[in-house]
């Protein structure tokens, strides 16, 4: 396998007494796709705020692309394409000039420049709205504008914070085909999520974090297999019913999970869990077969829904 | 892989320079950034701040002028008030336009349009933004300035061959206003911090011996006043349009090469802690 272009070891970020990133190890290959899977305030971010070189460590090892970021951050950074997870577009300029102008800040000749700029306004399929306001894009066409951006310097690592938060279906769609695209062409993507559908998709790879640590790491699928079930029962009973009923259904399934509103039957066949449960003369108000999910690979490992 | 080889020697080796990690030497993409922003939103503010000195020059000094006659200057001269008061407007034309851009429109760039953080989130480092940007405000203090004493030509206030230095000398104080107004603003978190500027700038134009010598003062006030920047401004530009050139001015070129460099300062640690901590 050929060299690791990041390398996180021990990872520590404290702001005074509270450690937001604490003793997190990964590593990320050449043209993987690696996500960072949890909720908000895991500790996604600033481990991208690192990985970026806009963030100094407060312990362990950090290397991307072989250097170390608190030393070499204008070389890394220069070799990086970033899409924060708020859009940072410059609304004084007009769409293609954002290109333009970022382009320059990484000293790029301006003929060169203005080629790229040109590509990558007809991979955002942004190329109607090369003169338009940036004010006056959607919300999706500003994403894709800021990945547009990120690409300007034909970046060796993509970091995407949150790539679709706040995106209708329709634009999560069309984003993740782009995404996806750039994953076919080789880039390599580091991305934070807490979508689990997003993860599915994009991510080769990922590890779950939660409070700033890692609780897990594999494929989607690994990890749906080694902490999850084939399927899973969603059962609903009202909210005041639930946990007087779980009481009752216990042995069924291989494991139980009662959220407050409904309770989650783990089993390697749905079905038949609910022919059992309702032979016991049991009746949910709704019932779901379902297959598992990252979402429940994070309730098993937290405790906790990712979405809240 | 060569390329990953060579580098790895690096990474071993002792840090680089600080300086490269503060300075890509691209200051003009963030100036090129400023020209492209100028350009497709507010030209049309740009313009309207060149009249005000001007305004000043016709109302007071044409104006009030006639019941003055002349003005004493500081060294004994015998000045026509016109003539008196047009260099300190044109000091105080450098340092407004330096002043505009770089206290509100700074804080703007920083606090609401996350400019800066895009910005060193490529290869820039923070002496390029606080150059870049300083350089900008720069240039439009000397672009008011220009104009100012293209006026003062038409009207026959330029009184010796001395007036050709006011140009580098206003370029001087429209940088020293510029940085060290960064290096403020960069501080800045709320409006009302920022209307604190304003509420400093206002007195200073006013009384920096901008409408009459600094004599008529107790010597206390005096010696305030002499602490201030625009007062050196006002003396070094005076001098020179009056033809009143003595080494004393030198002192005052000193004052603004240290504000420059002190602002310098000051605005790229401050860039650094807030958007590469």
């Amino acid at each position: 396998m050929s060299e690791p272009v990041i390398v996180a070891n021990e990872l520590v970020k404290r702001y005074g007494e509270f450690a937001a990133v604490d003793r997190i190890s990964f590593e990320v290959a050449p043209g993987e796709s690696f996500g960072l899977l949890g909720p908000n305030g895991a500790g996604k971010s600033t481990t991208m705020r690192m990985v970026g070189a806009v963030s100094t460590r407060t312990g362990g090892e950090l290397s991307v692309l072989g250097l170390d970021p608190d030393r070499f951050g204008p070389e890394i950074r220069s070799q990086l394409g970033v899409v924060p997870q708020a859009d940072n577009l410059d609304a004084e300029l007009r769409v293609r000039e954002n290109l333009l102008v970022y382009g320059r800040y990484f000293g790029l000749p301006r003929k060169l420049v203005a080629e790229r700029a040109d590509e990558l306004l007809a991979f955002a399929q942004l190329e109607e709205k090369a003169k338009a306001k940036v004010d006056s894009l959607s919300g999706g066409m500003k994403r894709r504008l800021t990945i547009a951006r990120a690409l300007i310097n034909d970046p060796r690592i993509l970091l995407l914070d949150e790539p679709t938060t706040g995106l209708d279906p329709q634009a999560r769609h069309i984003l993740w085909d782009r995404l996806f695209r750039l994953k076919e062409q080789g880039t390599t993507l580091l991305l934070t999520t807490h979508y689990m559908d997003e993860a599915e998709q994009l991510c080769d790879r990922l590890v779950v974090v939660d409070k700033g640590t890692i609780m897990a790491e594999g494929t989607p699928a690994e990890l749906i297999r080694r902490y999850s079930t084939r399927e899973v029962l969603e059962v609903r009973f009202g909210s005041d019913r639930n946990s007087e009923v779980a009481a009752r259904l216990s042995g069924l399934g291989d494991r139980l999970e009662v959220l407050p509103d409904r309770i989650l039957v783990y089993s390697e066949n749905g079905e038949a869990e609910l022919v059992r449960l309702t032979d016991a003369g049991l009746h949910p108000i709704t019932s779901l077969v379902r297959r598992s999910s990252l979402e429940d690979v994070f309730l098993r490992l937290t405790g906790r829904s990712l979405i809240e | 892989m060569t390329e990953l080889a060579d580098r790895r020697p690096a990474e071993s080796g002792p840090a680089p320079r600080p300086v490269r990690s503060l300075y890509a030497g691209n200051a003009r993409a963030v100036m090129f950034r400023g020209w492209r922003a100028t350009r497709s939103t507010n030209w049309l503010v740009v313009v309207s701040g060149f009249f005000e000195p001007i305004f000043y020059l016709l109302a007071m000094g044409i104006g009030l002028g006639t019941l003055v006659g002349t003005v004493t200057t500081a060294s004994g001269h015998e000045v026509a008030y016109p003539a008196f008061i047009a260099p300190a407007l044109l000091a105080v034309a450098a340092m407004n336009g330096a002043i505009y851009d770089s206290t509100w429109n700074v804080f703007f760039k920083m606090q609401f349009a996350k400019l800066y953080e895009g910005m060193l989130s490529t290869s820039l480092g923070p002496l390029d933004v606080a150059l870049g940007e300083i350089l900008l405000a720069l240039l439009r203090g000397a672009l008011y300035a220009v104009g100012f004493q293209l006026v003062m030509q038409a009207l026959g206030l330029n009184l010796s061959w001395w007036a050709l230095l006011a140009l580098p000398a206003v370029l001087l104080i429209a940088f020293g206003f510029a940085s060290l107004g960064m290096a403020i603003t960069s501080y800045m978190k709320t409006f009302q911090q920022m209307d604190w500027i304003n509420f400093v700038m206002l007195p200073m134009f006013l009384f920096s011996a901008t409408f009459y010598p600094l004599t008529v003062y107790p010597e206390w006030l005096q010696s305030i006043i002499q602490a201030l920047p625009l007062w050196h401004g006002v003396e070094l530009v005076r001098g020179l349009t009056t033809g009143d050139v003595g080494w004393g001015l030198l002192g005052h070129v000193l004052y603004y090469v240290v504000m420059i460099a002190i602002g310098l300062v000051f605005t790229t640690r401050r860039l650094r802690a807030l958007f590469l901590d």
